[in-house]
């Protein structure tokens, strides 16, 4: 059993798990911190950003002018932004035979392994997942490709000039690999592959192995793999969460007893516990908004503005806040809100409960209803119509690198009293507003991110009680800034096996049964024979037939019919005839009794030797020796076929025979 | 006892003695005993039977088989108790062969009522109350109780079995004291065969390998210790301190916690001065116990006026070791000279702390609490390590947040089991906030500032966290004042309060109410101390909680609004408030904090931001605020007319409290006697004016008996001030005090709708003359059930419930 590992990303993972004759893909994350690297994609022209001056070497050689831009001592690449893949070349890609998608953030990089390398299978997801990853996909192709830019800059990448480049240029991975963003025609032919599976449903994979998704508590949909076969269970843990926020509760009784656990998208923020944050988001934001400032929160469209709209539903009246309108922008804000009200079996108990009021689950319909929250496609059309201040608006995308919040960036960015406050923990907020320098406006980070933390890790992990743990690399060892925090790393016996981008790890369990059936007419000839209590053995005879990873005993062909002189002899008779079959042997020989009864058969000068394996029993006059162990007993002596018989059977007379 | 409950006497016995008219109410049987004892306390109990026989017949009754209840032979077991204390009355019962019948073999004890708890409860208490002379002793010892009572020590019931370990030291305590001297004998083997048998009970328990008993013995010791002073404490302490040694020695050490609860009651009471071999004791205790286990008897030994030093220094030692071991974890340099002088690298020092999270975090949380009581007492020890305390304080507190560079094992173990724990931090907190009484080092000082900052900005605190960080930052604030006594911030602190306004200001706008009430509070406590200080005035005005506070009081929360209230008042008095103003109406008329705080008063729905209003109200009054000295007629006038009206009695009596500073500001409080006439006679006018006497003679009878009192002190103050100064006959013409006697009349009769209408000063003097006010104070001064408390109401309560039970079986049929 090997998992290849293609993905560096701790909670944006993509590994390939070879398990009996199957291959399957964990996950298909798509590492878009890549992006960060590149000059935002203004939706208006931006004198700022079209006069950045180009970077030049040293030396003053200015040949990646063009291609590099500097701002406020940042190097930033002017084309295109690209996103980093997961490894294409570990494994042939053509070879996986189904990805497992266990949540929307997951499934990004569907579209350049599904339509790029020969992925001829199946992809499994559940339908929020599905339809959630759409939108998200959605966004992000509408986002890049409403701001066409001619320029596609690969000089830079160039090995020997990428060395000479400043930080983070120069660190960058693989950048030969970055890709520009996919187009909608590959996304939709990408999810045309996708199959929908509902929690706990069992799917057979060639007969092989059997994997169910179950319910992970971290999104709409979110789910956790066991992949199993009749005497082996993998579980994969990937972005899991036991806080009470929309989504059903997590499972965690179906992960025990596993062999093999992946734990993958453990929260991003150990030390940043989701309620604080909260708190600490509604305090800012109500601070700014009552000196008369705007408040932008770059965010994903869908999962924690869920949560964030439900707290501000309570909080703002208590705030005195009411009459502040919050805007929601994206291409896929309308769907997505209104898509979260109808996935009602995928929520948390509470939120079902309301759905046979009937009220929608989430509050953020009577926001809506009420004008409070309105949302829009763009900022263009409509928007600018309504467009008040001071107000809060909600919108991608969260790198600060395209999509409506880099116009709000440039528009709030010069007051001190804006503020933009980070919830969403994939980005460096530092690294994501490094364009944007120098800024007036406040800058607030409290990203929420619900996934289980270490703790909880810990305490989830003592109670499935998994025999080996696989995780990133990165959770193995306290985060590099906090080096001094033990409590941040994943602790469990035996030590978690870790892993990294492009590593092939050999899962540490063999496999040792395979299922095989009996046929019953089989069955019924075999004789038991009780060895011992509660232990019986019987001797089989028959053919060994496999297909489709099921193996059967049928029963033997019949012993060939004497030959008559009128029968014609059929080709299926020409079978080999059975050998007798020697009787079988179980039980232990007790050595003293052993020696014992040899005495008494006149044997003497016998001398009895311990070895690491048994015992030897010397007969000196005789020249033999009797080597026992624990499962062979060997007779050594020269030449004398009769003392051989003689002793063999006094050997036999301890032992069982069937 | 008076007449008439003699007449009742002979139906209450009749009735608690017929199982077929159960007694409802269990508190009635407990008032009776209680009543029963009064009256044997007064009197003779020999002559309260002789003329009552029917409580004699009642205890004869309960001997007899019968499905009695077991809360009347509870009763009855504890009434015999109490007449039998007396010696003649004893004798008396004795004669009748009462006593053997109930407390010895043939009465309920081998009964199937002995069952019940209550019943075998009742038995101990009677007994307790009988045994009060040497007569007692005698019945004791021959009826053989004592080893009833021996043997119920391990009663299943705890409230049986503590009460037996009571009355076996009470039995000590009866029989060893000499007849003549009081004190006592003090050498054991001279005590009477009864007391002699307790001690070698108690001598068999200490030397018992069942744990169990053990402590039973050491219990029953901790309280002869505790409440007997006799000198024969110190000879049952010479019999058995070898006994208690050799407990010492064992392992596991059987009973810690009762061990260390008996060592220091034998060191508080007065055998330590002609036994010093306790402190040994002590000392090898200390030394054997486990540190959560000796954290108790230390800060016990160093909370004891008189004791060597030596053993005081051992205490200090094991009560500062835990934190030792804190320091002793993020020491850059091994061997930093900590709190032990000789800690580093002791291995002790490292066991210390358990490997358990919730056994470290009770050690730390139990240690730091003790050193908490310790540290404002006089004999806590000298020289107090103040620095290194305050230390281990910060470096807790670094640990519970994650901020803490461990240096070793321990240290990282530590890290992983007190991030985030809550109970650690408010220890810690309550610690670093009583540890202000000292001085520190400077950077230790700016360490302190620095770290209750981190807790206070940090979006984890939780909402006690953040309280109690409040509290410490305010004590800290307060003694970083120089000199001290001195109002004025010191610069360091003037830097630290610019921080904390920034996080104030976001405190307030949590989400979370709790939050926001303990920021309001901070900030009342910091505008009342620094609100006339330059450097105070000049950042809050720059910052933006002022208007925050106005805001929140149209918080959602009625406690958030009540804190709201106080901040703004206090920020008011000093002329800090902003006006108030919410993004929903930028542009709305501006309020005054007068009108702010009325309108509260007068519309919020909740008690609590209204009684806050009212305390504003008399603090400003008291003070002589700006908004209230332009009119102070008027602004009483107001203030009177809401609070009268008021659905709340909490706020009708600070109204009276106000109208009570706003007399004596008119009348002179100060001078004792009357108030010049011409003064009086415009006081009158004014009080007039402002319907105070309306308000007054209303609260008068206002069914809320605080309300009244406060009314008729006032009223009383008045008159006072007024009695000697014009009476009628001087005045000439009596004024017509009729129309005000005959609202009071109805006031009194409950038709609080009827208006005074005007009224003359004249009249009010008068009616103030003609009430019986001193009457009227001491009838409310009596608790308001003091008619219903008299033990004939209690003799009728008890018929009457069985009279209507009776009712009710009639009209069955």
């Amino acid at each position: 059993m090997k998992l290849y590992c293609l993905s560096g990303h701790p909670t944006l993972p993509c590994n390939v798990l070879k398990f009996k004759s199957t291959t399957i893909m964990l996950d298909c994350g798509l590492d878009m911190t890549s992006t960060l690297n590149f000059l935002p994609l203004p939706l208006v022209q931006s004198p700022r950003l079209s006069n950045l001056p180009g970077w030049s070497l040293k030396d003053g050689n200015a040949f990646l002018d063009k291609e590099l831009k500097e701002c406020s001592g940042h190097v930033f690449v002017d084309s295109v932004p690209e996103f980093c893949l997961p490894e294409t070349e570990l494994i042939d890609l053509s070879t996986v035979d189904v990805i497992l998608i266990s949540n929307y953030h997951c499934m990004m990089a569907l579209p350049y392994i599904t339509e790029h390398t020969g992925f001829t299978g199946t992809v499994y997801a559940t339908e929020p997942t599905v339809q959630i990853g759409r939108l998200l996909m959605e966004e992000l192709v509408n986002f890049i490709e409403r701001v066409p830019k001619a320029q596609s800059a690969s000089l830079w990448k160039n090995k020997d000039i990428q060395r000479l480049l400043p930080s983070p240029l120069k660190d960058a991975v693989e950048v030969s690999t970055w890709r520009r963003c996919y187009t909608m025609q590959e996304v939709n032919s990408a999810l045309s592959k996708i199959q929908l599976v509902g929690y706990s449903q069992k799917i057979e994979l060639f007969g092989a192995v059997q994997v169910t998704p179950l319910s992970s508590g971290y999104a709409l949909g979110s789910s956790n793999w066991i992949i199993q076969s009749h005497y082996e269970k993998v579980s994969y843990v990937s972005g899991s969460s036991l806080l009470t926020t929309h989504p059903q509760p997590m499972d965690q009784a179906s992960l025990k007893n596993s062999d093999v656990l992946i734990l993958t998208g453990l929260t991003q923020i150990p030390t940043a516990n989701p309620d604080g944050m909260v708190g600490e988001f509604c305090s800012n934001l109500a601070l700014t908004v009552r000196n008369g400032g705007n408040v932008l929160v770059p965010c994903y469209p869908s999962g924690v503005i869920y949560d964030l709209l439900e707290c501000l539903y309570q909080y703002i009246d208590s705030a005195g806040l009411s009459s502040i309108p919050f805007y929601f922008i994206s291409p896929v804000a309308n769907s997505s809100l209104e898509f979260s009200q109808i996935f009602a079996e995928w929520l948390c108990h509470n939120k079902q409960t309301k759905v046979y009021l009937p009220e929608p689950p989430f509050p953020h319909a009577e926001l809506i209803q009420t004008n409070k929250l309105k949302h829009y496609a763009s900022i263009h059309g409509d928007f600018s119509n309504d467009f008040r201040q001071p107000c809060v608006v909600f919108t991608g995308h969260p790198s600060l690198r395209f999509g409506d919040v880099v116009h709000f960036m440039e528009l709030w960015g010069k007051s001190s009293l804006n503020t933009v406050i980070f919830t969403e923990p994939d980005f460096s907020y530092l690294e994501a507003l490094a364009p944007y320098q120098p800024l007036a406006m406040k800058c607030i980070y409290c990203p929420i991110d619900t996934r289980l933390n270490f703790i909880q890790v810990s305490k989830l992990l003592k109670e499935v009680q998994p025999l080996h743990v696989v995780c990133p690399e990165q959770y193995t060892q306290p985060p590099p800034a906090q080096s001094h925090r033990v409590d941040l790393m994943v602790d469990c016996q035996p030590p978690a096996m870790s892993y990294r981008r492009a590593e092939v790890l050999a899962l540490p369990f063999k496999r040792r049964y395979e299922k095989i059936e009996i046929m019953p007419e089989l069955a019924d000839s075999l004789v038991p024979m009780e060895i011992k209590p509660g232990i019986s053995l019987a001797t089989v005879s028959a053919v060994l037939h496999t297909k489709d990873n099921k193996h059967v005993l049928q029963p033997p062909p019949r012993p060939a019919q004497p030959t008559g002189g009128k029968k014609r002899k059929r080709a299926s008779d020409d079978i080999p005839d059975c050998k007798v079959l020697k009787p079988l042997l179980s039980g232990s020989i007790p050595v003293d009794q052993f020696v014992q009864t040899l005495e008494k058969h006149g044997f003497s000068d016998i001398k009895v030797e311990d070895t690491a394996k048994g015992h030897i029993v010397l007969l000196q006059e005789a020249e033999t020796l009797i080597q026992i162990e624990e499962d062979s007993t060997h007779i050594i002596c020269d030449d004398d076929e009769v003392l051989r018989v003689r002793l063999r059977d006094l050997v036999l007379k301890f032992l069982q025979k069937f | 006892m008076d007449p008439e409950c003699a007449r009742l006497l002979p139906a209450l016995c009749a009735v608690l003695a017929d199982p077929r008219q159960p007694v409802a109410d269990d508190t009635c049987l407990e008032k009776l005993l209680d009543w029963f004892k009064a009256v044997t306390e007064a009197g003779s109990s020999l002559l309260l039977l002789q003329e009552n026989p029917c409580l004699v017949e009642l205890l004869f009754h309960v001997l007899k088989p019968q499905d009695l209840s077991s809360r009347i032979l509870s009763f009855a077991l504890r009434l015999a108790g109490t007449f039998a204390a007396q010696e003649n009355c004893f004798q008396y019962l004795q004669q009748g062969e009462l006593l053997p019948g109930l407390f010895g073999e043939q009465g309920p004890l081998g009964a199937a009522a002995w069952a019940a708890p209550t019943v075998r409860s009742g038995w101990i208490q009677g007994l307790r109350s009988l045994a009060q002379h040497p007569s007692a002793l005698l019945f004791l010892a021959d009826s053989g109780a004592v080893d009833t009572i021996f043997s119920l020590q391990g009663d299943p019931s705890l409230f049986v079995a503590s009460a037996a370990g009571q009355l076996l030291v009470h039995i000590l305590d009866l029989a060893t004291r000499g007849p003549a001297e009081g004190h006592g004998r003090p050498q054991a083997q001279d005590w009477p065969a009864c007391a002699q048998r307790v001690a070698c009970h108690l001598e068999d328990c200490l030397c018992s390998e069942a744990a169990p008993r053990v402590t039973q013995a050491l219990h029953v010791l901790t309280t002869a210790f505790g409440h007997c002073h006799g000198l024969w404490t110190q000879g049952l302490w010479v019999q058995l301190s070898p006994l208690v040694a050799r407990l010492l020695e064992k392992d596991p050490m059987p009973a810690p916690h009762a061990l260390v609860e008996l060592l220091l009651s034998v060191a508080r009471s007065s055998v330590p001065s002609s036994n010093p071999g306790l402190w040994e004791t002590a000392a090898q205790t200390l030394s054997r116990l486990s540190p959560m286990q000796a954290g108790p008897l230390a800060a016990g030994i160093l909370k004891l006026q008189d004791c060597p030093q030596a053993l005081r220094t051992q205490a200090f030692g094991v009560l500062l070791r835990p934190l030792a071991c804190v320091l002793e974890a993020t020491a850059q340099v091994p061997g930093t000279p900590g709190l032990l002088e000789g800690a580093a690298g002791d291995p002790m020092a490292v066991d210390t702390l358990p490997p358990s999270k919730s056994a470290c975090v009770g050690l730390l949380c139990s240690t730091l609490a003790h050193l908490e009581l310790l540290q404002p007492l006089p004999q806590r020890p000298s020289p107090w390590p103040q620095a290194p305390l305050l230390a281990a304080a910060v470096t807790i507190l670094r640990f519970c947040n994650g901020s803490a560079a461990p240096s070793s094992e321990v240290g990282g173990r530590l890290c992983t089991m007190l991030v985030g724990c809550v109970r650690v931090q408010r220890a810690a907190l309550d610690f670093l906030g009583v540890l202000s009484q000292g001085l520190g080092p400077r950077e230790l000082v700016t360490q302190v500032f620095a770290v209750l900052l981190e807790y206070l900005m940090s979006p984890d605190s939780s909402p006690t966290v953040l309280k109690k960080a409040f509290q410490a930052t305010l004590r800290w604030l307060l003694s970083s004042a120089v000199p001290p006594g001195c109002c004025d911030l010191e610069p360091r602190a003037q830097l630290v309060l610019r921080e904390l306004l920034a996080v104030l200001q976001k405190r307030l706008c949590s989400p979370c109410w709790e939050v926001r009430d303990s920021g309001l509070e901070f900030l009342t406590q910091m505008t009342r101390r620094w609100g006339g200080q330059a450097g105070f005035r000049q950042a809050l005005l720059a910052s933006e909680v002022p208007k925050l506070a106005s805001q929140l009081l149209q918080d959602p929360e009625s406690y958030v609004r009540a804190s709201a209230v106080a901040a703004a008042g206090q920020l008011s008095s000093w002329g800090l408030l902003a006006a108030p103003s919410s993004p929903e109406h930028p542009a709305g008329p501006q309020k005054t904090p007068l009108e702010e705080l009325l309108l509260v008063l007068t519309t919020d729905t909740e008690g609590f931001p209204r009684r806050a209003a009212m305390r504003v109200f008399a603090e400003w009054l008291r003070d002589g605020h700006v908004a209230v000295a332009e009119d102070r007629e008027r602004f009483v006038a107001r203030v009177l007319q809401a609070a009268s009206g008021d659905l709340d009695w909490e706020v009708r009596a600070q109204g009276l409290e106000l109208a009570l500073v706003f007399l004596q500001q008119l009348l002179g409080a100060r001078s004792p006697g009357a108030a010049p006439p011409g003064a009086l006679a415009q006081a009158l006018r004014v009080l007039c004016r402002v319907q105070l006497f309306e308000f007054a003679f209303r609260s008068l009878f206002d069914c809320d008996r605080p309300v009244a009192q406060k009314s008729c002190d006032l009223l009383l103050f008045l008159r006072a001030k007024a009695a000697p100064s014009s009476s009628p006959q001087e005045a000439g013409d009596s004024p017509d005090v009729a129309p005000v006697e005959a609202a009071l009349r109805r006031w009194r009769a409950g038709e609080q709708g009827q208006p005074l209408g005007e009224l003359a000063p004249e009249a009010v003097l008068a009616v103030l003359r003609s009430m019986d006010l001193e009457a009227l104070r001491d009838t409310l001064a009596k608790s308001s059930d003091h008619v219903e408390r008299s033990p004939q109401s209690l003799l009728q309560d008890v018929l009457a419930t069985v009279g209507v039970l009776g009712d009710n079986e009639a009209d069955c049929y």
